[in-house]
């Protein structure tokens, strides 16, 4: 990494992970051994053809899933010796994840929402507001804490489930597909809010299947096959001047059809 | 996560669907409304019955002259009197198990005052009657062994007929009525006593001494008791034993053999109360078991909701467990949820169930008896049923695979 001093900790550490399912009898091998090592503060998208495994490996770096074999060490713990109360425990408290479907608790407040992970850590009643009430105003939604998920946009509702993964103070934050459901533009803020965190020391790892949503980080693992097939590093594109760009092309579009229709009915 | 969380978690998902949230209690309610409703009319039912055998006399046996028999029919119970006034005597001096014996002759027939008439029972007893039937007075004297052994002209009078003939709350006691032109003095008014199961007026009724009665009223055979004889036992584990002990004193005095039927008949109001009871108990337990197959039934109900809550709610449920929920979490949620419901419905339950079994007691009548242990068992069991049937879908909820119920659509 960085020249000038020692490379900083490693946050995953996975190795030789295997991941075999069993349905009925055939049995499904969706990882075939995937060495994969991302450093504190690292901003990583993982790529893939769906079948690439890409979600499972998602999902046991995420805690919610065991590797068959091997080993996954998350903030230098291996998780394969923690039982299911003490994978909970981990998700609580070292992961905050980001969903395609944002996953939020319908008819209830943005507050609430993210207050919920600190709910299942104890943190008292005074203490989650104020931190609740930090983290939403960090993704820029100080003034919407009282909405509920139907009374906001989809890029809105994102940005609370971003702010429900930042309220513990994870080491990583994890999202699967974070722009799935968002259109381009909204998928471009999204994408600014990750590249804020990050530069503000966060370890991101993004799981999509979109080279644009990729070109935003400064490491691309692509997954195939059940194996890491490419491990490349990148210049990350800046997503403020991607928004720009992005709003520039469509008024550009406009125009061409404002052209068109008065070309059509002179 | 604490408790305090976990209900408070559990409460806002309940509100969240309130209407469902209420119908799914509304099983509980009606459950514990009717179990608590039921036992409340069945003891309120059994305790009636006690206090109408209560008005009857305690211990009581009432011995009545046999049947005959003539040119092949044969005549009822009493229809050919066969109980004589020696019989009685025996029967006092003889048998251990009895601690009082009274005759009581009836006739009706009109008891006039100088302004009105009313026709009524006419009984001829004897001082022992009064306490035979736990009968107390309102008013003036009962009469004495003397007025009996004397054959006066004395009588005391029911309250009805203190009514009838003299107003409401009239004391009549120092005047004189007439029974079939004969004046008597009114020496005493009875307590007011109510009515009999089968809606008797005990108060519309005169007491005369037997021996008057046998010289005014009745005339014919001397040695005859045309009437019956009623009896108290020393307790009410003695009146099996002194129905036995008079039965075999008769049969000797009638020179009767084991194989002749019997020319008399002993009733055992004991044992009518005592089954009588007994069936209300039956009634009371089986209306309370069809009250808790509704409670159960309402159980059900709760499952089958939580159930759908719970598959309704997987996405949730994954989110939770992807935050950081634990298994315990998810589980304490929902049978907190289901605990909620029934306990919430057991109390409204409790609160209808007495309301309606106020109606029903000032309907018909009865005392309203609610025992308090009926309402502890009553929240105590809806409370289990919010436990036993809230926890299949809980550890239902506990068990999902997180990554399973994220994917859930």
């Amino acid at each position: 990494m960085s020249t000038s001093g020692p490379a900083p900790a490693a946050v995953i550490d996975v190795e030789k992970v295997t991941k075999t399912y069993h349905t009925g009898d055939v049995d499904v091998q969706a990882l075939r051994g995937v060495d994969l090592t991302i450093r504190k503060g690292e901003f990583v998208a993982v790529m893939g053809a769906s079948g690439s495994g890409k979600s499972t490996l998602m999902n046991i770096l995420g805690g919610l899933d065991y590797p068959t074999t091997g080993e996954y060490r998350l903030d230098g713990e291996p998780i394969s010796r923690l039982d299911s109360d003490g994978l909970a425990a981990i998700r609580n408290r070292t992961l905050g994840f980001v969903f395609q479907s944002f996953n939020l608790l319908s008819r209830t407040s943005a507050l609430d929402n993210v207050e919920l992970p600190l709910l299942y850590a104890d943190v008292p009643a005074r203490e989650r507001h104020k931190l609740a009430l930090e983290s939403l105003t960090r993704v820029g939604l100080a003034d919407r804490i009282d909405h509920h998920p139907n009374q906001m946009s989809g890029g809105q509702q994102q940005r609370v489930a971003i702010a429900r993964a930042l309220v513990t103070q994870p080491k990583v934050i994890l999202a699967d597909e974070p722009t799935g459901n968002l259109d381009s533009e909204t998928s471009i803020e999204v994408m600014i809010l990750f590249q804020e965190l990050w530069r503000a020391g966060i370890t991101i790892v993004v799981v999509t299947h979109e080279p644009d949503v990729a070109s935003f980080a400064e490491r691309v693992v692509m997954m195939k096959d059940g194996r890491v097939k490419s491990d490349r590093r990148q210049d990350p594109r800046d997503a403020r001047q991607a928004l720009a760009e992005e709003v520039a092309q469509r008024e550009r579009e406009h125009a061409e059809e404002e052209r068109h229709a008065r070309g059509g009915h002179p | 996560m604490t408790s305090l969380q976990t209900m408070r978690i559990a409460g806002r998902a309940l509100l969240r669907n309130k209407l469902r949230s209420f119908l799914t209690a509304l099983g509980i309610i009606i459950g514990v409304g009717a179990v608590i409703a039921m036992v409340a009319i069945g003891d309120g039912a059994k305790s009636m019955v006690e206090q109408q055998f209560a008005a009857m006399g305690s211990n009581l046996l009432i011995i009545q002259s046999g049947s005959t028999t003539s040119g092949g029919s044969r005549g009822g119970f009493g229809s050919q009197p066969t109980l004589t006034w020696d019989d009685m005597a025996a029967i006092k001096r003889e048998i251990s198990a009895v601690k009082y014996v009274a005759p009581q002759l009836r006739a009706n027939d009109q008891v006039l005052n100088e302004e009105q008439n009313w026709n009524t029972q006419i009984n001829g007893t004897t001082p022992d009657f009064f306490l035979i039937r736990s009968w107390p007075m309102a008013l003036g004297q009962p009469m004495s062994q003397a007025d009996v052994d004397g054959a006066t002209k004395t009588v005391v009078l029911g309250r009805t007929v203190v009514d009838k003939l003299y107003g409401p709350n009239a004391d009549p006691v120092g005047q004189s009525v007439r029974i079939r032109n004969v004046p008597f003095l009114v020496v005493g008014v009875l307590a007011k006593k109510g009515q009999s199961a089968s809606g008797q007026d005990y108060d519309d009724a005169v007491f005369i001494p037997s021996s008057t009665f046998q010289a005014k009223i009745q005339g014919g055979l001397k040695q005859y008791l045309k009437g019956v004889i009623i009896v108290s036992a020393t307790g009410a584990d003695a009146t099996a034993r002194a129905e036995r002990q008079i039965t075999a004193l008769l049969k000797e005095r009638h020179h009767l053999r084991n194989t002749t039927e019997d020319d008399f008949s002993i009733r055992n109001l004991a044992e009518l109360a005592n089954a009588q009871q007994e069936g209300t108990r039956t009634l009371t337990t089986l209306l309370a078991s069809i009250a808790a197959v509704s409670l159960l039934v309402g159980g059900v109900g709760i499952m089958n909701i939580m159930l759908v809550s719970v598959t309704e709610r997987t996405r949730e449920i994954g989110l939770r467990m992807a935050v950081g929920a634990r298994r315990a979490d998810i589980l304490y949620q929902f049978l907190v949820e289901s605990l909620t419901l029934s306990i919430a419905g057991g109390v409204v339950g409790i609160a209808t169930g007495l309301g309606v079994a106020q109606q029903l007691s000032t309907r018909f009548d009865w005392p309203l008896l609610i025992r308090p242990q009926v309402i502890f068992v009553a929240v105590g069991f809806s409370a289990l049923v919010g436990v036993g049937f809230g926890l299949y879908p809980a550890r239902k909820a506990s068990r999902l695979d997180p990554i399973e119920a994220l994917r859930f659509e």
